[in-house]
C-alpha cells in the first residue's frame, strides 16, 4: 500500500497515443482514411465527428477492438495488437454499461482486479464521491441507470490507467454526478494522464477538452487545441466551429502543423 | 413274472433264514464305487432286483451306456459323475417306474447320426429324474414316447456354439403326461423342446442363452407352461401348432435380434397368455395365423415390438395389459383387423377422463404411423424419436388415414393394471 | 489459463444466478418429477423424458447463448480490453456459460432421476440419457457462439439461431426420411448412419435410442445396424462424434471471435 501510494505521489509515466497512417474499412465502406493523429499526455483530447465518422472506430482501434487495415497505433512504446499487456496502461468507459445483470459492483470490480492482475489498492474515490458506495453491493440489474453508468466511470478510472478512454462518459448522469466526474477527469490531466473522450454535448466538451480531433467521413479534417479551432473558424463556440468545419466542406486538413507528430520532446 | 415270483420267494427265503435283517435286504440297496463291491454302474443295475437302488459313490465313472432295463433308483452322491468320454450317451431308461438322481453326466460328444442324449428315456412311465447335473451334452434328456414322467431340478449346461451342433436341453417326444419343473437349461439348441406331447406342465424353469428357443413347442395340445423363465435365447420362445395351450406367469426377457421374438405364436387356438412378463425383447408376442387367444393381462415393458398381431389372427382379445417403454406398442400388416384391444394401460396415451371412472374418454390408437413407415422402409427406424415423427404420429392419431382404423382401445386405462406378474 | 479460470468464475456466478438459468432448471425438475409421479416406471419415463430433453436442451442452450452473448457485447468489450489475451476469454466465456447449463439440466434431470431410483434400476440408460444432454448443451452454445460472432445484428442473429434449432430437430429428418423414400431401392443402412453423424441433435437422438429402444434396433435384421448398435460401436461412435461436434462449432467461433473486430 505504501508503495502504491509512492508511485501515486510520483505521477504517471507519460504516455503518448500515436495513431500513424491508419486505414479501415468494412467491406466498400471506408470507416477511417490515412489517419493520423496524437493524444498527448495531460491533456484531455476530444474526439468529435457526427455519427459514422469513424469515432467509435478510432477509439476500439486504441483498445484494441478494431484492427487496422493498414498503419499502426501506438501507446507509448507498445504497439497496439502486440501482447495484450499495453492494455494495463488503459482505463476504458464504454459509452453503455451494459455489464453483467446478477454480478454486483464490488463483483465486477473485483472481476476486473482478477483479469488486470492488480495488485495495489484500486482507487475507489469515485464510488465515494458518487456516493454510490451501498450500491456497489447490489446486483447490476437492480442499479439505477445513473448509478449504472457512475459505477462504469468508477471501474474505468479504478486503475490510475495512464490512459484514460471515455466514451461519452456524462451521458445518463445527473448534473451534480456529471460535475464530479468532469472533475475527476481534470485532475487526472493534471497528473499527467493522456484522456480521450467523446461526447455529443459540444458546449461540456468546450469546457472541458483541451484538444480537438474532428473527423469527418474517416478523415481527420481538425487536430488542435481548442483554441486553435476557434480561432481558425472564428467562432465563439465549439458548436459554432464544428459547423462551419461541416460546412466548409473538402477533404483537406486544418489546424496547426506539427513537427514529428506528437512531440514527444515537449516531454 | 417267474422272475418276480423268484424275487419275492427268495425275500421270504431270507426272512425266514435270518430274521431282523431280512426287511432291509430287499428292496436292496447296491453300491457303486472305486471301494465296490460294484466297480461299475452297469454291473451294479445288472444284479440289482426290481426296485433296488443303485448308489453311486464320488467318482468318475467312464463305461458304456449304461441301460437301465428294470425299475429301480440309481441315486448319484455328490461328485458321482459318468463321463462319456465324447463318444456315447450315458443313461437310457427303458423300463417304467425308473428313477434317476443326483447323477453328474457329461461329455456325450456330439453325432448326427442319431440324437444321443446324456440320459434318454424311451417307451416307459412313471420316470422321475430329479437333481441331475447334464454338461456338454448334445441332447441332455430325451424322452420319446414316455408318459407319467417328472425331470425336476436338474440343471444342463451345453456350450453350444452352432445350431447344428447342439442338440436340446430337455427334448419330449410323443409323450403325454409329463411334469417339466425347475430345471435350468442353457446353452443348449433348444432349452425345452416339445413335439406331439400331451397334458404336461412346464413350470419354474430357466431356460436361457440357448442357441435358438427357450421353449420350442408343436403339436402339443392341452399343455401349460407356468411361471418359467425365458431369457437372452437365439430367438426367444416358439409355439406353434397348437390349442389349448396355458401360459402364465412366465418371463420372457432379452430375447433380441433380427428374428428373435419373446414369444412366436404360430397357428395356435382356444389359448391364454396371462400374467407373463415381456421385457426387452426385440418383438414381445408376434402372431401369426394366431385365432381365439386370451392374452390378459401381462405386461409389456421396454420392447422394440410388443405385439405384432397379423391379419390372419382372428378373434383375439387383448385386456388389461400394461403397455410401457416399448418402442412400437403393436404392428399388424393390414388395414382390417379381427383382434380388440381394451382395458390396457398405454403409456403412450395422452388422453382425459372426465368423468373419473379410471378409463380415458378418448380411444387410443395403438398402431403408430412411424411403425408403418419403417415396415416399408426399415433404415428409417434410426429416426424414432425424433421431433418429426412425433408430429407424425401425432398428425396420424388425429386424423387416421393410414392406420388399421378399427384397431382401438376404446376404453384405455389411465393407470397401470396390478398385473398378477411377480418377480421370483 | 487462469484468465480462462477468472472469466469463468465471474460468468459461472453471474449465469448462475439469472433467472433463465434457474427456470430452464426448474423446468426439467418439474417435468422429470412430473413423469416420475405419473407412473408407469422408468421404462416409461426415460423415453418421454428423452423426447422433452431433445426438444428443450438445443433450443435454450442456442437460444440463451446467443441472448447472453448479444447482450453483454458491451462487457465483452470492455473485457476485451483489459490486458488478457483474446484466446483465453473466449474459453472463460464459453465455459462460464455452458457448464452452468450443463449444471442446470443434470440438476433438474439426474435428482428426481435418482431419488426415483432410476439411475440404480437401469444406470446404463440414465446415464446415456444424462451424457447425452450434457454433450448436446455444449454443442448447442458453441454454436450460439458462432452465430452471435458471426452475425452483427441481434435480431438477425436470434432469428437464425431459431431456424437453424428447427433446421435440425425438424426439417433435416424430414429430408432424411423424404431421401430415404426416395432411394429405398438402394442399401440405406450406411447412408443413414452418415446422415446421423451430420446432425448433432440425431446424434444425440441415437445415443438415447441405443438407451431405450436397443430392443428395436436390433430386432431390425440389416447387418450394419446389428453391428452398429448391437457392439457397442455405435455407443462409441455417437459419443466420439457429438465431442467432435462441440469442438467443431467451438474452433470455428474461436476463430471468428480471435479475428473479428468488435
Amino acid at each position: 500500500m505504501t508503495d502504491a501510494r509512492a508511485l501515486r505521489d510520483l505521477g504517471p509515466r507519460p504516455v503518448w497515443v500515436r495513431v500513424h497512417g491508419v486505414s479501415k474499412s468494412y467491406g466498400d465502406l471506408a470507416v477511417l482514411r490515412d489517419v493520423d493523429v496524437c493524444f498527448r499526455p495531460g491533456r484531455i483530447t476530444a474526439v468529435l465527428g457526427p455519427n459514422g465518422a469513424g469515432k467509435t472506430t478510432l477509439l476500439k482501434m486504441i483498445l484494441g477492438l478494431v484492427r487496422p487495415d493498414e498503419g499502426t497505433v501506438t501507446l507509448g512504446q507498445a504497439r497496439v495488437n502486440g501482447d495484450a499487456a499495453y492494455r494495463r496502461d488503459i482505463g476504458y468507459m464504454p459509452q453503455l454499461p451494459r455489464f453483467p445483470d446478477n454480478l454486483t459492483g464490488h463483483e465486477l470490480a473485483s472481476m476486473l482486479d482478477d483479469l488486470r492482475g492488480f495488485e495495489g489498492r484500486p482507487d475507489d474515490s469515485l464510488v465515494e464521491s458518487f456516493g454510490i458506495v451501498t450500491e456497489m453491493s447490489k446486483p447490476f440489474r437492480a442499479l439505477s441507470g445513473g448509478n449504472q453508468q457512475k459505477l462504469n466511470a468508477a471501474l474505468a478510472l479504478r486503475y490510475r490507467a495512464t490512459v484514460l478512454v471515455l466514451d461519452e462518459p456524462t451521458a445518463g448522469l445527473d448534473p451534480v454526478a456529471a460535475r464530479v466526474l468532469k472533475d475527476r477527469v481534470r485532475t487526472e490531466r493534471d497528473a499527467g494522464r493522456t484522456v480521450l473522450l467523446t461526447s455529443h454535448d459540444l458546449g461540456q466538451l468546450q469546457s472541458l477538452a483541451d484538444d480537438v480531433v474532428f473527423l469527418l467521413d474517416g478523415v481527420v479534417r481538425f487536430e488542435g487545441e481548442v483554441s486553435e479551432l476557434l480561432a481558425a473558424t472564428g467562432q465563439a463556440e465549439l458548436e459554432g466551429a464544428i459547423a462551419a468545419l461541416i460546412l466548409e466542406g473538402g477533404d483537406e486538413r486544418s489546424g496547426p502543423a506539427r513537427s514529428s507528430g506528437c512531440g514527444e520532446e515537449v516531454a | 413274472m417267474r422272475r418276480a415270483l423268484l424275487a419275492v420267494a427268495a425275500v421270504v427265503a431270507a426272512a425266514v433264514a435270518r430274521p431282523g435283517v431280512a426287511a432291509a435286504q430287499r428292496p436292496d440297496v447296491l453300491r457303486v464305487g472305486a471301494a465296490g463291491p460294484y466297480t461299475n454302474v452297469t454291473a451294479a443295475v445288472a444284479a440289482a432286483h426290481p426296485h433296488d437302488t443303485v448308489v453311486v459313490e464320488p467318482g468318475v465313472y467312464r463305461e458304456e451306456t449304461v441301460v437301465i432295463d428294470r425299475p429301480l433308483t440309481l441315486l448319484g452322491r455328490e461328485g458321482a459323475v459318468l463321463d462319456g468320454e465324447g463318444r456315447r450317451g450315458l443313461v437310457v431308461v427303458a423300463a417304467d417306474s425308473v428313477s434317476v438322481l443326483g447323477l453328474t453326466l457329461r461329455d456325450t460328444g456330439i453325432t448326427f447320426v442319431d440324437d444321443r442324449a446324456a440320459l434318454r428315456v424311451e417307451r416307459v412311465r412313471f420316470c422321475h429324474i430329479e437333481g441331475n447335473r447334464i454338461e456338454n451334452a448334445f441332447f441332455g434328456i430325451y424322452l420319446a414316447n414316455a408318459g407319467d414322467c417328472v425331470v425336476r431340478n436338474n440343471v444342463l449346461i451345453a456350450h453350444g456354439d452352432r445350431e447344428s451342433r447342439a442338440g436340446n436341453g430337455i427334448h419330449l417326444w410323443y409323450s403325454a403326461r409329463v411334469t417339466i419343473e425347475d430345471n435350468r437349461v442353457e446353452g443348449h439348441r433348444d432349452g425345452i423342446y416339445f413335439e406331439f406331447v400331451e397334458d404336461s406342465r412346464v413350470r419354474g424353469n430357466r431356460s436361457q442363452d440357448n442357441l435358438r428357443y427357450g421353449l420350442h413347442f408343436m403339436f402339443s395340445d392341452g399343455c401349460s407352461y407356468l411361471r418359467n423363465s425365458f431369457r437372452r435365447n437365439g430367438a426367444g420362445v416358439a409355439v406353434m401348432y397348437t390349442r389349448g395351450v396355458v401360459m402364465e406367469g412366465n418371463d420372457f426377457d432379452d430375447n433380441r435380434g433380427g428374428a428373435a421374438f419373446g414369444l412366436l405364436l404360430k397357428e395356435i387356438t382356444d389359448s391364454r397368455i396371462a400374467g407373463n412378463r415381456f421385457h426387452r425383447n426385440s418383438v414381445g408376442i408376434h402372431a401369426e395365423g394366431a385365432n381365439r387367444l386370451e392374452v390378459v393381462e401381462n405386461d409389456f415393458v421396454a420392447n422394440g415390438w410388443a405385439v405384432q398381431v397379423l391379419a390372419n389372427s382372428e378373434e383375439s382379445s387383448f385386456r388389461r395389459n400394461n403397455f410401457v417403454g416399448n418402442s412400437f406398442d403393436v404392428s399388424t400388416n393390414s388395414r382390417r383387423t379381427y383382434s380388440t384391444f381394451e382395458d390396457n394401460y398405454w403409456d403412450r396415451y395422452r388422453g382425459y377422463d372426465r368423468d373419473r371412472d379410471g378409463t380415458g374418454d378418448v380411444p387410443f390408437r395403438p398402431v403408430r404411423l412411424f411403425s408403418l413407415v419403417v415396415e416399408q422402409n426399415e433404415p428409417a427406424l434410426v429416426l424414432q424419436r425424433s421431433f418429426l415423427v412425433t408430429l407424425l404420429d401425432l398428425a396420424e392419431s388425429v386424423l387416421p388415414m393410414l392406420t388399421p382404423d378399427n384397431l382401438v382401445d376404446a376404453r384405455p386405462a389411465l393407470n397401470p393394471i396390478a398385473t398378477p406378474w411377480r418377480p421370483s | 489459463m487462469s484468465t480462462t479460470r477468472k472469466v469463468f468464475r465471474y460468468q459461472t456466478r453471474n449465469v448462475v444466478r439469472s433467472r433463465a438459468l434457474i427456470g430452464y432448471a426448474l423446468f426439467f425438475l418439474a417435468t422429470t418429477l412430473g413423469l416420475v409421479r405419473l407412473g408407469g416406471g422408468v421404462e416409461r419415463v426415460l423415453p418421454s423424458l428423452a423426447n422433452v430433453v431433445l426438444l428443450a436442451v438445443p433450443l435454450v442452450s442456442l437460444l440463451v447463448a446467443t441472448i447472453f452473448l448479444y447482450d453483454g457485447r458491451p462487457f465483452t468489450e470492455l473485457l476485451l480490453s483489459q490486458p488478457v489475451g483474446r484466446r483465453s476469454l473466449f474459453a472463460g466465456l464459453y465455459l462460464g456459460l455452458t457448464l452452468p447449463l450443463i449444471g442446470a439440466f443434470l440438476l433438474g434431470v439426474g435428482l428426481p432421476l435418482a431419488s426415483s431410483g432410476a439411475t440404480q434400476e437401469v444406470p446404463g440408460q440414465a446415464v446415456l440419457l444424462l451424457l447425452s444432454g450434457t454433450l448436446l448443451t455444449a454443442v448447442f452454445t458453441a454454436i450460439g457462439f458462432v452465430v452471435a460472432f458471426t452475425l452483427g445484428d441481434a435480431a438477425r442473429g436470434l432469428g437464425a439461431a431459431l431456424l437453424l434449432w428447427l433446421v435440425l430437430t425438424v426439417v433435416y429428418d424430414g429430408v432424411v426420411l423424404i431421401a430415404s423414400h426416395a432411394f429405398a431401392a438402394y442399401p440405406l443402412e450406411r447412408p443413414m448412419l452418415v446422415a446421423m453423424v451430420l446432425n448433432p441433435v440425431d446424434l444425440a437422438r441415437v445415443l438415447i435410442l441405443i438407451a431405450v429402444d436397443a430392443s428395436a434396433l436390433l430386432g431390425y435384421t440389416g447387418a450394419v445396424f446389428q453391428d452398429f448398435f448391437g457392439k457397442g460401436w455405435g455407443l462409441v461412435g455417437a459419443a466420439v462424434s457429438l465431442t467432435a461436434w462441440i469442438a467443431l462449432p467451438y474452433a470455428w467461433a474461436l476463430r471468428r471471435f480471435t479475428r473479428m473486430d468488435f
